[in-house]
């Protein structure tokens, strides 16, 4: 009887899930830095069986340590295909040849596209949610996301009259536009992007002559990472050094700037915090 | 003797004018009088800042590197007697490349900041050695190749390595800029690492005229009109070593300059290799100093490679040197 009773109600379980037609996966595998901290963020206890190792590099991954609880990947079919995921998670820029051979091995994959905003962040967040059947929590997130940013933006009628120009300058002498995630990020603080000055909209090379003549209000700028490189000999140009002499300064922390996570959060918070040193200052 | 002072007095207007012509072009378009006055008067302005800090090197590091590889080409190629030993061509300037990026990728050059260039002068030093060892006196045409192939494959797969196992992130797209050079963003830090050495090569390498000219009668001849062979061979190592492994490590390898330009004015010094020393590095000097503003011209702010145009001029050139090599060899 007892035993009837179980498989009845077993029944009745499979039976409702087929019916919502949205079985939650239970062996998901992510595969890109920003995707793997969107799971970790949202999957249940034991949904996400590997994620990718670069969600442990402290410099690039703001969740590094949360990811030390999962085992990594290095995006390689073979090593995902063993994990046996029921879904993988890529990112829009993972090879193209590793995601073809997982779907030709009958995984499915699920693609998703980096953030250039805020509002891709939240659509990001419930996008995952969805393909991770947890719906609920992605909501919670993104609500937990507008409220903090809505404290850190402050009261709207409170605007300061001018906003502070401002430039993100990174190695070879990327600039950011304004129709990226970092321009979004510089945009949530309250900055202008002197990016658009010079018609660049989404990010490209800025020589350094032509950063100097902007001659912004703030720089954010990159820490050179270890091991040398050509590539960020410019952040330590005598130019730059003479421009920074005189203008303010932020970080370019990589981990909370390149994906499209609620923890850009945190680099909108260190930006406000510099905006309103600048404007206290005579 | 005229001639040849006419020539010297027209290359040096040519590189004069090539000299103002690089402070003027940019991605940032400055009226000339502007710019011009705001590197002599100066101020604290941000353009004082952009014409002193940023194109006064990149024009100076322009005549520093194409004087190098002009003056180099010639004197190689008078002393092996064999118009196709360009540094960039044969390894030197790979292994120069080498050289710098060891210094660089194992903190050397963050210890000491002369690092930079004398790796890169060690590196060059190496390659010439063993290439005049390989060749032989004589420097046939085809040892002096295939010496030059082997040694430029491996110096760029060593370059390659240990880009790729560095933990920066930047350092592998860094291979194009040492196989393909480039004058972008230099500061004066970098004229200053490769300007004693560039002196030097030349105080080392333009001494060098009338021994050269003594050997295009044969090294016996040579010997018997008073050249000291080992001492021309010693210096001509050291000098272009010096020159060029300075050159490489500011600007990544600009090839073909060496080759293009003592072929362009070995006609007008009547064929003499002494005389084609000076005048190949004032030539060098105009062709790099072109080549800079072109790519600024061309793609402002992609920052186009100097070699890229150098080899666009300079390849078609190789292949028809060898074509006629081959001729003349029948």
């Amino acid at each position: 009887m007892r035993l009837l009773l179980c498989l009845v109600a077993g029944f009745v379980a499979v039976l409702t899930q087929v019916g919502t037609g949205n079985a939650a996966p239970a062996r998901v595998v992510s595969m890109n830095l920003c995707t793997d901290q969107l799971a970790m963020l949202l999957a249940a206890e034991g949904q996400l069986v590997s994620v990718s190792y670069l969600a442990r590099n402290e410099r690039s991954s703001a969740m590094a340590r949360e990811a030390r609880a999962y085992p990594v990947n290095h995006g390689l079919a073979e090593e995902i295909f063993l994990l046996r995921p029921d879904l993988v998670i890529a990112g829009q820029f993972t090879s193209q040849a590793t995601v073809a051979m997982l779907k030709r091995l009958g995984i499915p994959v699920a693609i998703m596209s980096p953030a250039y905003s805020l509002d891709d962040v939240r659509e990001r967040v419930t996008e995952l949610g969805r393909h991770l059947g947890q719906e609920r929590t992605a909501a919670e997130l993104v609500a937990a996301f507008d409220a903090e940013l809505a404290a850190l933006r402050g009261p709207s009628a409170k605007r300061p009259p001018r906003r502070p120009r401002a430039a993100v300058y990174a190695a070879n002498g990327y600039m950011s536009g304004p129709e990226s995630l970092s321009g979004a990020i510089l945009d949530a603080a309250g900055f202008d992007n002197v990016a658009r000055e010079v018609g660049v909209p989404v990010g490209g090379l800025l020589p350094l002559e032509q950063l100097v003549l902007l001659n912004p209000d703030v720089i954010v700028l990159p820490t050179p990472w270890p091991g040398a490189s050509r590539s960020e000999e410019v952040l330590g140009h005598p130019a730059l050094l003479a421009l920074r002499d005189r203008t303010a300064t932020a970080p370019l922390t990589d981990r909370d700037w390149i994906c499209g996570t609620p923890k850009v959060l945190n680099a909108i918070a260190e930006l406000v915090n510099v905006r309103k040193k600048i404007s206290e200052a005579p | 003797m005229t001639r040849y002072l006419w020539l010297m007095i027209g290359l040096s207007i040519l590189v004069a004018l090539l000299f103002v012509a690089s402070l003027l072009v940019g991605p940032a378009k400055i009226p000339p009088l502007i710019s011009l006055s705001a590197l002599i008067g100066g101020d604290a302005g941000p353009l004082t800042l952009v014409m002193r800090e940023i194109r006064l090197p990149r024009a100076l590091l322009g005549i520093m590197v194409g004087a190098s590889l002009g003056l180099c080409g010639a004197a190689m190629q008078g002393y092996l007697r064999n118009p196709l030993a360009e540094p960039g061509l044969i390894g030197v300037s790979g292994s120069a490349a080498l050289g710098a990026v060891i210094a660089i990728q194992t903190g050397l050059t963050a210890a000491f900041a002369l690092a930079l260039p004398l790796a890169a002068l060690a590196g060059a030093a190496t390659s010439v050695a063993l290439l005049f060892v390989l060749a032989g006196p004589r420097g046939g045409s085809l040892t002096l190749i295939l010496a030059g192939i082997a040694i430029s494959a491996l110096a760029g797969a060593f370059t390659a390595l240990v880009l790729n196992l560095s933990p920066n992130p930047f350092a592998t797209t860094e291979i194009v800029f040492w196989m393909m050079g480039s004058l972008a963003d230099r500061s004066f830090l970098h004229v200053a690492l490769a300007l004693p050495f560039i002196v030097l090569g030349m105080a080392l390498l333009l001494p060098l005229a009338r021994g050269l000219d003594t050997l295009t009668l044969g090294e016996d001849a040579a010997a018997a009109l008073g050249t000291h062979l080992l001492r021309l061979r010693l210096m001509l190592i050291s000098g272009v070593a010096a020159m060029v492994g300075a050159a490489t490590a500011v600007a990544g390898t600009v090839g073909f300059v060496g080759l293009v330009v003592p072929h362009l004015l070995r006609r007008a010094v009547g064929a003499q290799p002494g005389k084609l020393l000076a005048a190949s590095a004032l030539g060098g000097a105009a062709m790099v100093l072109a080549a800079d503003i072109a790519v600024r011209l061309i793609l402002p702010g992609r920052d186009l490679k100097l070699g890229v145009l150098t080899a666009i001029v300079g390849a078609p050139l190789f292949l028809h040197l060898v074509y006629r090599t081959r001729r003349d060899q029948g």
